[in-house]
C-alpha cells in the first residue's frame, strides 16, 4: 500500500532530508507549509527584478554615452563603467545562487522550493546579452515565487507578460505587420510568432495540445504591442499592435489596441482543458517518475478543471494520490538539485559562504553544474531542462558527482559529520547495509561523505 | 557482504564500454551487422563569428586590402595563394599540405537564413537548430535529427565532446557527451565501496562503468578541488587538442559523429592578434585528428567548421571587424573534395554587397551540410529537407564529398 510517509515526503516533494529539519508529519502539514510567512525569502533576500532593472538602465546610459562618442576617451571611459555594471551583477548573481541553495538548505518547507524551481522551468526565461543574463533569479522572485499557491492563469500572466519574458522569446521585436508604426516605417518591421508558440505549446495547452499554425499565428497578433522599455519595465506600444480581432482557437478577441484582450485570451488559455491534462502531466513527472500513472494524471487534471486551476487544490489532488507515494526512489535528481540537497543533509550554514571570492564559488559550484549537464540557470532551450532520467544519469554527469562530493563539501565545511551518522540523517529509512558499510570502510571521511551522497537512495527522489 | 571484488573484476564485468551497454536501458546491443557505415563526421562550431574574408581572403578583388586598412591581405603580406584569387590566412600555413593533398577545402559566401539581427545567441541557435526561422519552435538540434532518421545509430555513435551545452546534438535521439579532462576523482578502495553502493541500481551502475572506461588518467586519488580548478582552466583555452585527441579516439572506435564548439572567433578588434590565436586552435585542432587517426580512418573523414555569421567586408574603427552575414565553411579529410574554394562567389563590388556592408550570402550552408550527409550517409533528400533541415530545398549538388 503506497501511503505517506515523512521522509518519503521531505525526499520527494523537498531537497531530502536535514538533520535539523523535522519532516511534514503528514500531507494536510506539507501542504499548509506553502501558505506559511515565507521566512527563506526574508533570510536569503534576493533582488527582485524591478530593482534589477536599474542596472539595466545604468549599463543602457553607458552603452548611450559609448555610441555618442565613438572613438573618444570618453567612450573608453563609458565602456569601463559599463563593464563594471556587468560585473557587479555577474556577482551579485553568484550571491543569488547561493541563497537560493540555501533556501533548499534550510526551509521547513521545501515543498515551497521545489515548487518555485518547478514553475520557474515550466516558465524557462533568460537574459540573451548584456547584463540582463543575470536577471533570472530577479524574474522569479517576482513572477514566480509570488504565485505558488493562487491560481495558475495568475501565474501565466505574471510570466508571460513579464519583462525577461518578452525579452527571451522576442516578443520586444514583433511588430503587427499592418500596425501604424509598422506602415511608417516599412521594412524592418515582422511579426515574431516566438512567445505566441511556447505559451501554446509549453506554458499551456502543450505540443500535442488542440491548436495550429494558424493559431500561433494570430495569438501572434495579438501579443503585438508587448515590449519592453529599460526604464519602466513592461512597455505597451499602441502603434505596434496588429489591428482587428484575432481569433484563437475559435474565439474572437478585441478591440484593439488594449491590453485586455491580451489577459483575456491567456486566461482562456489557462482554463483549457488541454492545458489541466499537460500541467498535471508535467507535475506528476516531475515530481513522481518519468512513466506517471495515467490515473494520478487524470486525478490532478480533473481538480484543476474543477477549481479553475487553484494551484493549491491541484497540489493537494498531486498529494492525496496514493501513486505518487510509491515507496521506491525514481526520478533522478538533477544536478542542482543534487547539490541542494547535499547541502541540506550536511547543513551547511550560510557563513561558510560569507568569505568565498568569485572564484571559489566558480569552482566549487558553477563549473561543476554545468559539468554535470547543468549549467546554472541556463537551460539551452524555452522548454527549460529535461525531467528524463537518462538526461542526468550520464557518464560525465555522474563522473563529476563524484568528483563534487568528494571534493567540494570537505573544503567548504570546516569539519564533515561523522560519516556512521550522516548515513543515518541522510539517508533516513533509505540507508542500505551497503551504503552503511561503505560510509565505516572509506579511507578518509570525505571519501565515506561523498559516497553516501553518491547512494543511489541519494541520487533519486 | 564482501569488498574482495577486485579493481580487475569490475572492470572486466563493467569497465569496459561495450560490457556495460547490457546493463544501460539506453542501449540495444549493436552487433557488427548493424553497424553504421565507416564515414565518419566531425563537426566544429566556431563561435563569435568567424570573419571569413580573412581566413580564405579574396585578394584578387583590390577592394578588399581597400577596405582593411591595418588587416593584411594576400600572398604579399604572407597569405598562401590558392588560385591566384583566394589566399589561405598565414596562420594556416601548417594546414597547406592538407590543401595540397586534395584534404583541405572550403565553401566560401555561405549563411544560415540568418539576416539582420547579427546577434551571436540568434545566430548560434539557428546554425545548430538547422531551421530557417528561429520561431519555429525546434527543440532539437540538426545532427540529432540526423541520429533520430538513421537507424543505424546507437548510444555510441555520437558524442558530444566538452561541456555538453552543443544545442546542434541535443535531442530525442541518445548521444554521448564526455569533456576529456573529466577524473571518476576517487581511491581505489572508494572505487570499490562506489562499485558496491551502486550494484543495486542499474542505471547509475552502467553509466559510472561508462566513465571508468572513458576516464584518460586515471590517479587513483580522490578528488579535490585543485583538479576542478585544472578542468575549468582546460575549459577556458587549451582543451581543443585534448578534445581532438579524444574524438580521433572514438572516431576510430565506435563513433561516426563528433561535435564540438571552439570560441575566440569575435574579432571587434585588434583582429591581426586576436585571429591568428583562434586559427591556431582550429589548425592544431585538425591536425590532431589527423595525426590521432590511422589513415584507414582519415580517408572516411570529414571535418566541417561552421560559424554563425561572416563579418563586416570593411574594417571597423578597433583594427576589427563587426558582426556580418556571408561566411565561410571549412572542410577538412580523406573523404572531401578539398584542393578548391567551392561556392558562388558574389564578388565584393558596393553593389555586390549585402546591405551595402556584408559579404551576400549565395547559398543556404544547411544546403551544402544536407548534400554532404547525403554522401556520407547515404540519406534520401526528402528526408533531409523535410526532418533534418525542415524546409530546405536543396538544390543542386556542390560536390564537396569525393
Amino acid at each position: 500500500m503506497s501511503v505517506y510517509h515523512p521522509e518519503l515526503a521531505e525526499v520527494r516533494f523537498g531537497y531530502g532530508l536535514s538533520p535539523n529539519i523535522k519532516p511534514p508529519e503528514d500531507a494536510t502539514a506539507l501542504l499548509a507549509g506553502l501558505q506559511t510567512v515565507d521566512d527563506m525569502a526574508i533570510r536569503f533576500p534576493i533582488e527582485p527584478f524591478d530593482d534589477f532593472r536599474e542596472r539595466m538602465v545604468a549599463a543602457q546610459l553607458q552603452n548611450k554615452i559609448r555610441r555618442q562618442n565613438r572613438g573618444t576617451d570618453k567612450a573608453k571611459a563609458a565602456r569601463k563603467q559599463r563593464n563594471i555594471v556587468n560585473r557587479e551583477a555577474r556577482v551579485a548573481a553568484m550571491g543569488w545562487m547561493v541563497q537560493s541553495l540555501m533556501r533548499a538548505t534550510h526551509s521547513e518547507h521545501a515543498f515551497r522550493e521545489r515548487l518555485c524551481a518547478f514553475w520557474g522551468d515550466h516558465f524557462t526565461a533568460r537574459g540573451k546579452r548584456g547584463v540582463i543574463r543575470r536577471a533570472t533569479g530577479p524574474y522569479l522572485e517576482e513572477a514566480i515565487r509570488p504565485n505558488l499557491t493562487g491560481r495558475f492563469s495568475d501565474m501565466l500572466l505574471d510570466a508571460v507578460m513579464h519583462p525577461l519574458m518578452i525579452h527571451y522569446l522576442d516578443q520586444e521585436r514583433s511588430m503587427g505587420p499592418g500596425s501604424e508604426r509598422a506602415l511608417k516605417r516599412g521594412k524592418d518591421a515582422g511579426l515574431n510568432e516566438n512567445l505566441a508558440r511556447e505559451v501554446l505549446e509549453l506554458h499551456t495547452l502543450g505540443v500535442n495540445g488542440p491548436y495550429t499554425q494558424d493559431d500561433v499565428r494570430q495569438l501572434a497578433e495579438l501579443f503585438t504591442g508587448m515590449t519592453i522599455q529599460v526604464n519602466v519595465g513592461f512597455k505597451f506600444r499602441k502603434d505596434w499592435v496588429e489591428p482587428g480581432p484575432e481569433t484563437v482557437l475559435d474565439k474572437s478577441y478585441g478591440p484593439r489596441p488594449g491590453l485586455e484582450p491580451i489577459r483575456a485570451a491567456l486566461q482562456d488559455l489557462a482554463a483549457h482543458p488541454a492545458t489541466a491534462r499537460h500541467v498535471a502531466w508535467k507535475l506528476a513527472v516531475h515530481f513522481v517518475s518519468d512513466d506517471p500513472d495515467n490515473a494520478l494524471i487524470d486525478h490532478v487534471a480533473n481538480r484543476f478543471i474543477e477549481t479553475d486551476g487553484d494551484l493549491m487544490q491541484v497540489y493537494a489532488a498531486l498529494l492525496e494520490h496514493p501513486s505518487a507515494w510509491g515507496p521506491e526512489l525514481r526520478n533522478a535528481k538533477p544536478p542542482d538539485a543534487f547539490i541542494a540537497s547535499s547541502f541540506r543533509a550536511l547543513a551547511v550554514h550560510e557563513d561558510l559562504f560569507v568569505d568565498l571570492r568569485e572564484q571559489d564559488l566558480r569552482v566549487g559550484l558553477l563549473v561543476p553544474l554545468a559539468m554535470m549537464g547543468q549549467p546554472w540557470q541556463a537551460p539551452t532551450s524555452p522548454a527549460g531542462w529535461d525531467e528524463e532520467d537518462e538526461s542526468w544519469l550520464t557518464p560525465q554527469g555522474l563522473a563529476w558527482r563524484v568528483q563534487w562530493s568528494m571534493a567540494v563539501p570537505t573544503r567548504l565545511m570546516k569539519r564533515l559529520p561523522d560519516p556512521r551518522n550522516f548515513v543515518e540523517s541522510a539517508l533516513g529509512s533509505f540507508a542500505t547495509e551497503e551504503v552503511r558499510f561503505a560510509a565505516k570502510s572509506a579511507e578518509s571521511r570525505n571519501e565515506a561523505i561523498g559516497l553516501v551522497l553518491m547512494a543511489p537512495a541519494f541520487q533519486r527522489r | 557482504m564482501s569488498t574482495s571484488i577486485s579493481r580487475r573484476s569490475f572492470l572486466m564485468r563493467t569497465g569496459a564500454v561495450g560490457c556495460s551497454l547490457a546493463a544501460s536501458p539506453l542501449v540495444t546491443p549493436v552487433s557488427f551487422a548493424a553497424m553504421p557505415g565507416a564515414n565518419r563526421l566531425v563537426v566544429i562550431i566556431l563561435r563569435g563569428g568567424m570573419d571569413g574574408l580573412d581566413v580564405v581572403q579574396p585578394y584578387g578583388d583590390p577592394v578588399l586590402g581597400q577596405s582593411r586598412p591595418t588587416l593584411k591581405v594576400g600572398p604579399s603580406s604572407g597569405a598562401s595563394d590558392l588560385d591566384g584569387y583566394f589566399a589561405l590566412h598565414p596562420s594556416f600555413n601548417p594546414l597547406m599540405p592538407l590543401w595540397t593533398a586534395g584534404d583541405l577545402g572550403f565553401v566560401h559566401a555561405v549563411s544560415t537564413p540568418y539576416r539582420d539581427k547579427r546577434s551571436h545567441f540568434d545566430g548560434q541557435d539557428l546554425l545548430e537548430a538547422g531551421t530557417t526561422t528561429l520561431g519555429e519552435g525546434a527543440r532539437d538540434g540538426w545532427l540529432n535529427r540526423l541520429l533520430q532518421v538513421y537507424p543505424k545509430f546507437d548510444a555510441h555513435t555520437a558524442f558530444a565532446i566538452g561541456r555538453g551545452d552543443l544545442k546542434l546534438l541535443d535531442g530525442s535521439a541518445p548521444v554521448a557527451n564526455w569533456f576529456p579532462q573529466t577524473q571518476l576523482g576517487l581511491s581505489s578502495q572508494a572505487e570499490r565501496l562506489l562499485e558496491l553502493i551502486t550494484e543495486s541500481d542499474p542505471e547509475i551502475h552502467a553509466a559510472l562503468a561508462e566513465a571508468q572506461g572513458l576516464v584518460e588518467d586515471k590517479d587513483q586519488q580522490s578528488a579535490t578541488l585543485q583538479d576542478i580548478r585544472k578542468a575549468a582552466a582546460q575549459q577556458k583555452g587549451g582543451a581543443h587538442i585534448s578534445i581532438a585527441e579524444f574524438a580521433a579516439k572514438q572516431l576510430s572506435k565506435q563513433a561516426r559523429i563528433a561535435a564540438f564548439s571552439l570560441n575566440g572567433w569575435d574579432t571587434h578588434r585588434g583582429q591581426a592578434r586576436e585571429l591568428p590565436r583562434a586559427l591556431a586552435r582550429l589548425s592544431d585542432t585538425i591536425l590532431t585528428l589527423k595525426s590521432q587517426t590511422r589513415d584507414s580512418v582519415w580517408q572516411k573523414t570529414t571535418i566541417v567548421a561552421l560559424t554563425e555569421f561572416g563579418r563586416t567586408v570593411r574594417e571597423n574603427g578597433t583594427t576589427g571587424t563587426d558582426h556580418g552575414t556571408g561566411g565561410l565553411m571549412i572542410m577538412a579529410g580523406g573523404a572531401v573534395r578539398g584542393g578548391r574554394v567551392h561556392g558562388d562567389w558574389p564578388g565584393l563590388a558596393e553593389s555586390d554587397l549585402y546591405d551595402g556592408r556584408d559579404l551576400l550570402p549565395t547559398r543556404d550552408i544547411r544546403a551544402n551540410l544536407a548534400w554532404l550527409m547525403r554522401g556520407l550517409f547515404g540519406l534520401d533528400q526528402s528526408v533531409l529537407e523535410g526532418t533534418v533541415f525542415p524546409g530546405l530545398e536543396m538544390g543542386r549538388d556542390p560536390g564537396l564529398i569525393l
